[in-house]
């Protein structure tokens, strides 16, 4: 089952009016396609980094599901986050053969000099952490993208060159 | 007259670099006033050489790698344009020993061509069994490919020819062909690498797919991971309507197919061919229960001829060449050629396309060159995270399905992890069940519950917490799972499981798999 992050409450966070329009825009680019709710959700994902909770009851309402069969796809998902993630999103492949050459080192390594935990937001939100599970990169990792760019055999040193930009200024020991 | 310079698009290749080093290279030309035509082709499978650079000579395509960035004007100045010599230079590429000992079959044109250029395509043998199929009936194609001996690629190795009969035989008003390019196995990347070198064999195949079972519909559903595929399968797909080859009237035969892209959404599940489908139909990607299989009751309900894209992207050479030329290839009732995919710690990872037969050491010391970082090479994972580790005492075994079945492992859809001997072999167990209960659907008890008990056990026994109950309870959950899962997920994590625990007990503290007592030293 998802890993995903809690899902909070549908109605702590309303839609803003750019919000509403491009959950809007997603509808009518989608509806009428069969299968149409994952690519709806994909295009709001594409449209504002995430998917509100409040664009919920609108795209049930478009498709005649129920909200909990849309909440249910949505968090069934890993792409799916409901929450704006940091400014830039780095995911390290946590799977066998990017172990196989340091992931697990490296994956340390990342969250200390980031000062984020894996599948955590820096309170600054400056940077997200996730892992992933694959990015077929398997025979030069470990693997890991920066905001959907994949780089290759990334050692700790490429890393912090990678990543200069977002580390914090006093990293933790 | 320009000279023409290869640099990947691929997505391995620039995550090394390549797109700096394509622009390096086009201002350099540019600086020179030498007129450049730079070609973005596929990866020619020799992921250690990339990025590698092909200059178009008249001896042939040089190569150069691997190639970066800073490397370009030393390279430009040793006459990179005219094949000249260089530190980098690995002389002509079709004669490097890893590719020319190949049978590129279904990979023949990746990293050869341009991977958009539909012209280069049919100038290299494209098209060809489509337009032998469309001569066809559609049970002649159906025992074309039969004959072929062609099994699934993804991994269950099911005849796909028995598959299409069943989708051919069940009457409706609706058929589909869907592929599988949900490419989740951790140590694979040969979908990918096909559908970023060379999506037109695909798509050529689903049409062949269509033809041969009466589906006008076709949706490859594939991964989110990979955005590179993404494109290059959009604009192949673009390009193939506007040449005719897709739409209402296939090169002109009145006979119709139409082609949808789909994105999946993370789920490494959703490539269980089963919950593929529910996510498809935009639902949550749980397993369904079989029967009806797809072939009967797939996509909406209607039957569905649903394959992999090695396997559908196989497809076409066999129609253009005949199942007697296909089916020389291989041994036992593994026929054809698999596109092995060498990774993890190799010193030369990268895609080998061989005939089925080639032994794991051949693959991991002939090809792969041993391990990356000089250590010996202590066990390799086969066929994904749900294969099991074989231990360098079976390095002799040939890639075979049923060779493999025999030993209780799998080759799966040919992905080859190799491990050097710093591995510790309880925490890849550990893995295997951690794996298992993120990716999980959540359907079946064995597999939702059962994964998250199992990392439990392990924990235990790796405490050394009465290691002879862990070990009866680890083999009662194993039995469990492989028996009573829906799927694939829960029913094959024991696989890499107790081949870690039969092969690597002293990992686990153990002396033994049998008796739990404890290790000696």
């Amino acid at each position: 089952m998802s890993t995903a992050p809690q899902i909070p409450e549908a109605d702590d966070a309303p839609l803003s009016a750019a919000m509403q329009q491009a959950v809007d825009d997603a509808i009518a680019a989608h509806q009428g396609r069969p299968g149409a709710l994952l690519p709806m959700l994909h295009a709001v994902l594409a449209a504002l980094g995430h998917v509100p909770l409040a664009a919920v009851p609108r795209i049930a309402a478009a498709l005649d599901l129920s909200r909990a069969e849309v909440l249910g796809v949505l968090s069934f998902y890993h792409d799916f986050r409901t929450q704006p993630p940091g400014r830039t999103v780095v995911k390290l492949c946590r799977a066998e053969a990017c172990k196989a050459v340091g992931a697990d080192a490296l994956a340390e390594h990342a969250c200390r000099r980031l000062g984020v935990a894996l599948q955590q937001t820096r309170a600054d939100g400056a940077v997200t952490l996730e892992p992933v599970y694959c990015l077929g990169n398997c025979a030069c990792g470990p693997a890991i993208t920066i905001d959907g760019r994949m780089h290759g055999r990334v050692s700790p040193a490429r890393f912090d060159a990678l990543l200069e930009r977002v580390a914090p200024k006093d990293p933790q020991p | 007259m320009s000279v023409r310079v290869y640099v990947p698009r691929d997505a391995s290749a620039r995550s090394l670099g390549a797109d700096e080093v394509a622009a390096a290279i086009a201002a350099g030309a540019a600086a020179s006033g030498r007129p450049l035509e730079l070609v973005r082709n596929g990866s020619r499978g020799m992921v250690w050489l990339e990025p590698l650079v092909e200059v178009v000579t008249p001896t042939g395509r040089i190569g150069y790698g691997p190639v970066a960035a800073q490397d370009v004007p030393g390279l430009l100045a040793a006459g990179l344009l005219d094949g000249g010599d260089h530190p980098l230079r690995v002389g002509p590429v079709a004669e490097i020993p890893y590719f020319a000992r190949q049978q590129r079959l279904t990979f023949a044109r990746v990293g050869a061509i341009d991977p958009l250029d539909l012209a280069a395509y049919e100038a290299e043998g494209g098209l060809v069994g489509l337009r032998n199929a469309l001569a066809l009936s559609p049970a002649a194609i159906v025992q074309a490919v039969t004959d072929a001996g062609l099994r699934g690629r993804g991994g269950a190795a099911f005849p796909t020819g028995i598959k299409w009969k069943t989708v051919l035989a069940t009457e409706a008003p609706q058929k589909y062909v869907v592929c599988n390019a949900d490419e989740g196995d951790s140590g694979t990347f040969s979908d990918r690498m096909l559908m970023e070198g060379d999506p037109f064999v695909l798509l050529e195949g689903m049409i062949i797919a269509g033809l041969a079972t009466g589906a006008t519909q076709g949706y490859i559903y594939l991964r989110s991971e990979y955005p590179d595929a993404a494109a290059v399968l959009q604009a192949a797909i673009e390009r193939a309507r506007a040449g005719g080859v897709l739409g209402p009237d296939v090169l002109g035969s009145g006979r119709a197919f139409e082609l949808e892209l789909r994105l999946g959404a993370g789920s490494y599940v959703c490539g269980e061919e089963t919950a593929l489908l529910e996510s498809l139909e935009g639902k949550r990607g749980q397993v369904r229960y079989r029967p009806p299989v797809p072939a009967v009751a797939g996509l909406f309900g209607r039957p569905t001829a649903l394959n992999n894209v090695v396997t559908l992207a196989s497809v076409p050479i066999i129609l253009a060449r005949g199942a007697e030329f296909y089916r020389d290839f291989g041994l036992g009732r593994s026929r054809g050629t698999l596109a092995f995919q060498l990774a993890g710690n190799l010193a030369r990872g990268g895609l080998v396309e061989l005939a089925f037969g080639v032994t794991l050491r051949e693959l991991l010391y002939d090809y792969g060159g041993g391990s990356a970082s000089g250590r010996p090479l202590r066990a390799v994972q086969v066929g994904g995270p749900l294969g099991a580790y074989v231990p360098a005492s079976d390095f002799d075994l040939p890639l075979d399905y049923e060779a493999f079945a025999a030993k209780g492992a799998i080759v799966g859809h040919g992905g080859i992890v190799a491990f050097d001997d710093t591995v510790d072999m309880a925490a890849m167990a550990r893995y295997a069940f951690e794996f298992c209960a993120i990716e999980s659907c959540g359907k079946c008890t064995p597999c939702r519950i059962g994964a998250t008990r199992g990392v439990e056990v392990v924990d235990r026994l790796i405490a050394r917490d009465r290691p002879a109950l862990q070990l009866a309870v680890l083999r009662d959950l194993c039995d469990t799972m492989e028996h009573a899962s829906l799927c694939a997920l829960g029913g094959m994590t024991p696989y890499p499981v107790k081949s870690a625990l039969q092969h690597f007990p002293g990992d686990f503290g153990l002396q033994t798999a049998d008796d739990g007592a404890p290790r000696s030293s």
